[in-house]
């Protein structure tokens, strides 16, 4: 990150995944220091019926404050939000949230494609988009848009992640800026709030 | 390829669209403007914004479509059974004391709901002293809502959310299968009547003892919400139910503090002022 200027100073962190990211997720966040002050937007595709498990979950993990998106939030720094189920969520140039209830997208809802299409127009540069294990192509175009947007984009190791589909398909198609293990988006995490602190 | 639209551009057809027709979209939210926009243009095949802009402006036939793709309309019966739960079982034997009842679904879209509703009444002997109303900006939805023919691969999981909703009997009995179609019972759509409503721009029309508007506000910016809760507001008696979707909430709206919530986690409001 050396070539980090004043511009790519990262404002919103947004993680997307799908089956076998869970673990993953929360091994991450029991990494994070308490004082990491970089808001996280979290969606992963998840079954409607276990509703507030996932906030309850990460809860455990970490120290930073964990809830649900809710429609017109402002987002905060401090916060790990986490997608409702069953509605998209976007990103607004002001940097609250509206919700969505419209025809799921690659099978979906929420999507990661929408949720990262939108962070990263109202973020461009300042943000960093990492993608997770997963079955399905959800995340791939929503990766390439942050690209194009000057976002960073990190994908997990498809030969660590638990499945390596969603992965592959985004490395196919976007060329993301880092293809990382697991102790080294560890690093890349502590690198942001290094680089948050600098500034 | 994508056309990314530009801020500008999303304002401009705003503006363009409010003055030749009459719709106002400036206090939806941005983002989900943006998007539904984005995708008309991918579906209808526009080169670029200034074609796409060519034909809103000069093909007055155009404009119901652009209006049918800004809104959602995607809905299902009897969506969040436990909500339905609730209303069978709290908030029907209330209804049931008046001699005549009003129901007002804003934002009806194809009228699932309306039929859902219509379904509950109907089992708890009420229908026939029911009037339930439908409205939506859209007047294509409102076709399909009056006629009350839905695809039949959709019925698996509405019999499902009636079962969880407490419905006793058969499911399959409210309709006629034909093919791909579902065509539900004449008697529960005699008693609704649907008619286009822009919650942007129309006022209130009648008094209601239970009003839904489900998935409708979150389009909608905070000064717009604001709009229309207060059409809500003056449109529902008091001691009346108004009933929003799982992810709205009146809870920093100007009206709050004449309702309060029912217990449990349903976003149900009664108007106690």
């Amino acid at each position: 990150m050396e070539k980090n200027s004043l511009k790519h100073i990262t404002k919103l962190v947004a993680i997307g995944g799908s089956a076998g990211s869970l673990q993953v997720l929360l091994r991450l966040f029991s990494q994070i220091p308490s004082g990491f002050s970089i808001p996280f937007l979290v969606v992963l595709h998840r079954n409607v019926q276990y509703e507030s498990a996932l906030e309850e979950l990460l809860a455990t993990r970490t120290a930073l404050r964990v809830k649900e998106v809710e429609e017109k939030e402002k987002i905060q720094a401090g916060h790990v939000y986490i997608c409702p189920p069953d509605y998209h969520v976007l990103v607004e140039k002001n940097h609250s949230f509206s919700l969505d209830y419209s025809e799921k997208v690659n099978f979906s809802r929420p999507s990661i494609d929408v949720v990262f299409k939108s962070a990263a127009e109202a973020y461009k540069s300042h943000l960093v988009a990492l993608l997770l294990s997963g079955a399905n192509a959800d995340g791939a175009t929503g990766l390439l848009h942050v690209r194009q947007h000057k976002g960073i984009t990190v994908v997990q190791s498809p030969d660590e992640a638990e499945v390596s589909y969603m992965p592959q398909q985004a490395i196919q198609l976007v060329k993301p800026h880092y293809v990382l293990g697991f102790n080294d988006m560890v690093l890349f995490m502590q690198g942001l709030l290094l680089q948050g602190q600098a500034s | 390829m994508e056309i990314n639209l530009k801020e500008e551009e999303i304002e401009q057809i705003v503006q363009d669209v409010a003055a030749l027709y009459g719709y106002d979209f400036s206090g939806y939210s941005k983002a989900s403007l943006k998007r539904r926009l984005q995708r008309l243009l991918t579906l209808d095949n526009f080169h670029s914004f200034a074609e796409f802009r060519h034909k809103v402006t000069t093909d007055d036939g155009y404009i119901g479509r652009v209006v049918e793709e800004i809104s959602v309309n995607v809905t299902e019966m009897l969506r969040d059974p436990s909500l339905y739960k609730v209303i069978r079982e709290k908030i029907i034997p209330l209804l049931a004391t008046y001699p005549f009842i009003r129901i007002w679904h804003a934002g009806c879209s194809t009228g699932e709901e309306v039929y859902s509703m219509a379904i509950l009444l109907k089992e708890a002997g009420l229908l026939h002293k029911s009037l339930l109303y439908g409205t939506d900006i859209n007047p294509t939805v409102l076709e399909k809502a009056r006629k009350g023919i839905f695809p039949v691969s959709a019925m698996q999981q509405y019999s499902k959310n009636y079962i969880a909703a407490g419905g006793m009997a058969d499911f399959s009995s409210y309709y006629t299968a034909h093919y791909s179609l579902a065509k539900f019972d004449e008697s529960l759509s005699q008693k609704m009547v649907f008619s286009t409503h822009n919650l942007v721009s129309d006022f209130s029309f009648n008094s209601f003892q239970l009003i839904f508007c489900r998935n409708v506000l979150i389009y909608f910016d905070k000064p717009l919400q604001a709009r229309v809760l207060d059409v809500f507001d003056s449109s529902l008696e008091l001691f009346g139910f108004l009933v929003l979707g799982a992810k709205e909430s009146l809870r920093f709206s100007p009206v709050v503090s004449r309702y309060r919530q029912i217990e449990g986690r349903e976003k149900i409001w009664k108007k106690i002022a």
